[in-house]
């Protein structure tokens, strides 16, 4: 029997406020344990919260981008169960009401796009950390209580695991273009949860689902569903049946695990929350959000494509991130000409920051050198083989130079190395710029002529490949820095 | 001068003048609090040594030509409201040893103001009951009749102002845990408007109906704190921006003209017949001085017991599931973790405490919040359109605070029901979110004192504090004191 997959995903988005969502503490990741906390986020007796309206905000950011209904009435919930990480005993969420409804987003999907619905997107706050340690020991960590969490569930539309992380993409795209989320799986900023089911195709009900949990990057979504809906047909193939559960993704075994099953589901005994009034968002207040709001990817891409002549290609990888965008817009506003800056970023520029993992926001080479080197090329001043060693050197050196203004005060370090390096200075340096000098080229040509009597009267007598030997006889002259094209032109006038 | 009877402006003249010192006060009062605490029970703990040190330097800031009426007046707070540095423990087990970390805005604003903590009084545990016989930490009893209650949940304050162990107090009222007990212990309660107090720091046991209000000897003292207390806080986004006017500017005004509502849901067969006689008299004392009996209706009263225990209990078992064990608080050790969980609050809670929470536990689980939640909030609207209503033709309504005069201990223990039942007459108004004050007007024929409930338009605390000033002032029943 052929089956059909659905999976709907609930994807979890921490948000880039500085602060908690009910209290002033900082939400940085990484600090020492509870370190980040005050009465209110350890739910303390008698404290109560005060909404981050920032965080609210950035929802409906998000509810914009991904064209939802704003609700202009929306309400809090608590969602009450028992846990250490869980320090009040309920964790304020929305239930009914939520901030945003409806919406969708557009993957690609074999080499078209489809389009996945969105049911609703609400704000609740993130649980604290449980440490298992030695000795029958369990600590907790509430440094992440209280961070602002959104929560953007999907329609049952994704088919497919391939899908499924294509939305994931698309997703993390958008939340980090309009700079709500930092889209970071493995710290946990953003997770996501799956409802798997598989029926008979042709089958208009659905089939059991079950919970999938514990997929933290693109690669275990797509390997937990894969892996998850071939164990759903084989037990209905086997004569079997699914079983409504929760199942946790174990990375290592590569394969989903039992978790807890519906008998023992939480009874989350939702109630609105009694100490938050509720949020009335104003059409002014969209407005001003939607007026805010940056240019999203799809936008950006076909501007790309119309102001500056890329082909979709490029402009589908430089609108990928935000920054690698405003890299390239950085560089071409310098006066660099657009194919040009692409591919030596799509190439070289790429090459090594993934190399090192390094964003490019923090990339030691920066668009004005790029557009320096690229002036430098066309001038003729060096040539691309060259271009290239001077890129890697800026590129090593500004390294240096960012880890020297990190310890500024090691007075060890000589001072040049604070200056900014120039393009112009490392081709001195090297040595590299090309001879454009005619007479000194000129010179070089006369003693190989001179030199090769033969190969001059092979090529006079029609042999017109030993034009290439000259050539690198040229170059290897000048140590490879005559300017070819002064060294071809010369050539022929003179075997003419 | 018995300095331990005088009420706030009494004393706040006193000190301004130079006759007493703030010392010399709190002196006053922990003497008193020696001689009748052991009868009368009203502390869970007493805060000698920290108050004589905030009367120095109330002292202090008086000698340095600073006025204000709370300066250097020794007040007690119910043990639900968190004072930093100073033990909290809402008369219950789980918290016996808690002592926060900061402090609840309305303790912040007294403190501000140079007011002397004398103590922590005792409470029905987490304010859940009518008598404070819920208590971890022992029984209070009556200052009128030491064999009856309190009241509750607030009865340690109700019962320390009537004793004259401090000279106000505060407390908490979520179903007439302020009214019910100044109605028993003849002193003054005021429960402001949902959202005039900020709940900040106070242990919540039903956020939506929770408010903090003050309990004095008199309505201006009612006054004077709710000058200072009232207010939006930040850290509250339950409190309203509403403006706050001086309360004590309408005292003394006239009432002639005022429109009293009598409602006839209030006025039936279970109140007690000599309540029932005081409180109409008091109408016609207030009649006598221009105001105008209106007869009224409001339907909705008989479903207000049920619909406040369902809401009640709902919110409670949330707000109560964070004593957990974990992280502060009592905790006993299990095998596991939710063997830890079930022994904590087995052994941490008492029984009115978990009865609560099984309740709210179940009417909010899924297949029965429409049949009980749910319901239980359209009624809740239906009674607060049942007050809006009225107070489109009446500008205050009067009934009796509580159905019966001070019970004896023991006496309701054993059915929740009848307990459920004393406040009656108190819980529509924590409904409707509106203003009360139960203020003395009348003794029982066994000396027990009856109290009268006033109630406002929401944020009209004015109205009521003029019509509460003007009965009082015409009456002696306020000037009565407990033999002791």
């Amino acid at each position: 029997m052929q089956y059909e997959t659905v999976i709907g995903l609930e994807v979890h988005a921490q948000l880039l406020t500085g602060t908690k969502m009910f209290c002033g503490c900082s939400t940085r990741f990484g600090s020492g344990p509870n370190t980040q906390t005050c009465p209110i986020c350890i739910g303390m007796p008698g404290v109560l919260p005060v909404m981050n309206k920032k965080a609210v905000e950035y929802v409906i950011r998000t509810g914009i981008a991904v064209d939802c209904r704003i609700s202009s009435y929306s309400r809090f919930a608590r969602k009450n169960y028992f846990y250490p990480d869980l320090p009040k005993g309920y964790q304020i969420s929305q239930y009914e009401l939520p901030l945003c409804e409806g919406g969708f987003v557009e993957i690609p999907d074999s080499g078209s796009t489809k389009k996945i619905g969105l049911t609703r997107i609400h704000l609740e706050e993130d649980a604290g950390k449980n440490i298992h340690g030695g000795a029958n020991l369990s600590f907790v960590d509430l440094n992440r209580t209280g961070v602002p969490l959104m929560e953007i569930v999907s329609e049952p539309d994704i088919r497919t695991p391939k899908q499924a992380m294509e939305f994931m993409k698309k997703i993390r795209t958008i939340l980090r273009y309009i700079n709500v989320c930092d889209g970071n799986m493995e710290q946990g900023s953003l997770r996501c949860d799956a409802n798997v089911s598989v029926r008979p195709v042709g089958q208009r009900e659905f089939g059991t689902k079950t919970e999938m949990k514990n997929m933290n990057s693109f690669k275990f979504v797509e390997k937990a569903l894969d892996y998850e809906i071939k164990r759903q047909i084989k037990m209905l193939a086997d004569g079997g049946k699914i079983v409504q559960e929760t199942r946790l993704w174990n990375a290592e075994r590569g394969i989903t695990e039992s978790m807890r099953s519906k008998e023992e589901a939480h009874d989350y005994r939702y109630f609105p929350e009694p100490d938050l009034a509720p949020v009335e968002v104003e059409a002014s207040w969209i407005e001003k959000i939607k007026a805010d709001i940056n240019e999203l990817q799809d936008v950006k891409k076909a501007r790309f494509i119309s102001q500056f002549g890329l082909p979709e290609h490029d402009a589908e990888l430089l609108t990928s991130e935000r920054s690698v965008a405003e890299w390239f817009e950085q560089a071409v506003s310098l006066g660099g000409n657009p194919k040009n800056v692409s591919n030596w970023m799509m190439g070289d520029l790429m090459r090594l920051l993934n190399e090192e993992n390094i964003p490019i926001q923090n990339c030691p080479l920066k668009p004005a050198h790029l557009v320096d080197l690229l002036k430098l090329i066309e001038d003729g001043t060096i040539n691309r083989n060259q271009a290239k060693s001077v890129f890697v050197e800026i590129y090593k050196r500004g390294k240096v130079i960012q880890a020297a203004k990190g310890k500024m005060n090691l007075p060890a370090l000589k001072i040049e190395v604070y200056s900014e390096v120039k393009v112009i200075d490392i081709v001195k340096e090297k040595g590299l710029a090309q001879i454009s000098d005619e007479s000194e080229i000129e010179a070089a040509i006369n003693d190989i002529l001179e030199k090769n009597p033969g190969e001059v009267e092979r090529f006079k007598a029609g042999e017109a490949k030993l034009m290439g030997f000259f050539v690198g006889q040229a170059m290897k002259a000048t140590k490879g820095k005559a300017n070819p094209k002064i060294v071809n032109e010369l050539l022929r006038k003179k075997l003419g | 001068m018995a300095l331990h009877k005088l009420t706030i402006s009494e004393a706040s003249a006193a000190i301004e003048k130079g006759e007493i010192s703030p010392v010399e006060l709190a002196n006053a009062l922990f003497d008193r609090i020696d001689a009748v605490e052991k009868k009368i029970g009203a502390y869970v703990t007493i805060t000698m040594e920290h108050a004589i040190g905030q009367a120095k330097e109330a002292g202090n800031r008086v000698r340095n030509g600073e006025k204000g009426k709370l300066l250097g007046i020794p007040m007690a707070i119910k043990d639900n409201m968190c004072t930093e540095g100073i033990k909290t423990t809402c008369s219950s087990n789980i918290l016996g040893n808690f002592i926060p970390p900061y402090e609840s805005t309305v303790t912040q604003e007294l403190k501000e103001r140079g007011y002397v903590l004398t103590g922590k009084t005792n409470l029905d545990e987490f304010a859940m009951g009518s008598s404070t016989e819920n208590s971890a930490f022992g029984y209070t009893k009556n200052p009128w009749d030491t064999a009856r209650v309190p009241g509750g949940s607030s009865g340690g304050s109700a019962a320390a102002v009537a004793a004259d162990e401090c000279i106000a107090a505060i407390g908490s009222d979520t179903g007439g845990s302020i009214r019910q007990p100044a109605s028993f212990c003849g002193v003054v309660g005021m429960k402001p408007t949902y959202g005039r107090v900020s709940r900040y720091g106070l242990v919540a046991f039903a956020s939506s109906l929770d408010q903090i209000g003050p309990i004095t000897k008199t309505v201006e003292d009612s006054a004077i704190l709710m000058n200072i207390i009232s207010g939006n806080d930040p850290y509250d986004s339950t409190s309203a921006p509403a403006a706050i006017p001086d309360f004590t500017s309408v005292l003394g005004k006239e009432i002639k003209g005022l429109k009293i509502g009598i409602p006839k849901e209030y006025f039936i067969e279970g109140i007690d017949a000599e309540v029932g006689e005081h409180v109409k008299n008091a109408v016609k004392q207030l009649e006598s001085l221009g105001a105008v009996p209106v007869d009224i209706s409001l339907p909705h009263t008989g479903y207000a017991v049920a619909t406040y225990y369902i809401l009640a209990t709902s919110e409670a078992s949330s707000n109560l599931a964070r004593y957990d064990g974990v992280k502060y608080g009592f905790r006993a050790e299990g095998k596991d973790l939710l063997d830890t969980y079930m022994k904590t609050r087995a052994k941490g809670f008492g029984d009115e405490v978990k009865r609560r929470i099984i309740l709210g536990t179940y009417a909010l689980s899924s297949g029965y919040y429409d049949a009980y939640y749910k319901k239980a909030q359209q009624v809740r609207t239906l009674i607060k359109q049942d007050f809006e209503k009225a107070f489109e033709t009446v500008d205050v309504i009067v009934t009796p605070t509580a159905p019966t005069p001070a019970f004896r201990a023991g006496e309701k223990t054993a059915d929740p029901l009848q307990m459920y039942l004393s406040d009656i007459l108190t819980i529509s108004v924590n409904l409707a979110g509106m203003p009360a004050i139960s203020i003395p007007c009348g003794f029982t024929s066994g000396s027990l004192p009856v109290g009268l409930q006033i109630v406002g338009k929401h944020f009209d605390e004015e109205a009521v504090f003029k019509t509460a000033y003007a009965y009082e002032q015409s009456t002696d029943w306020h000037k009565r004191k407990p033999k002791l």
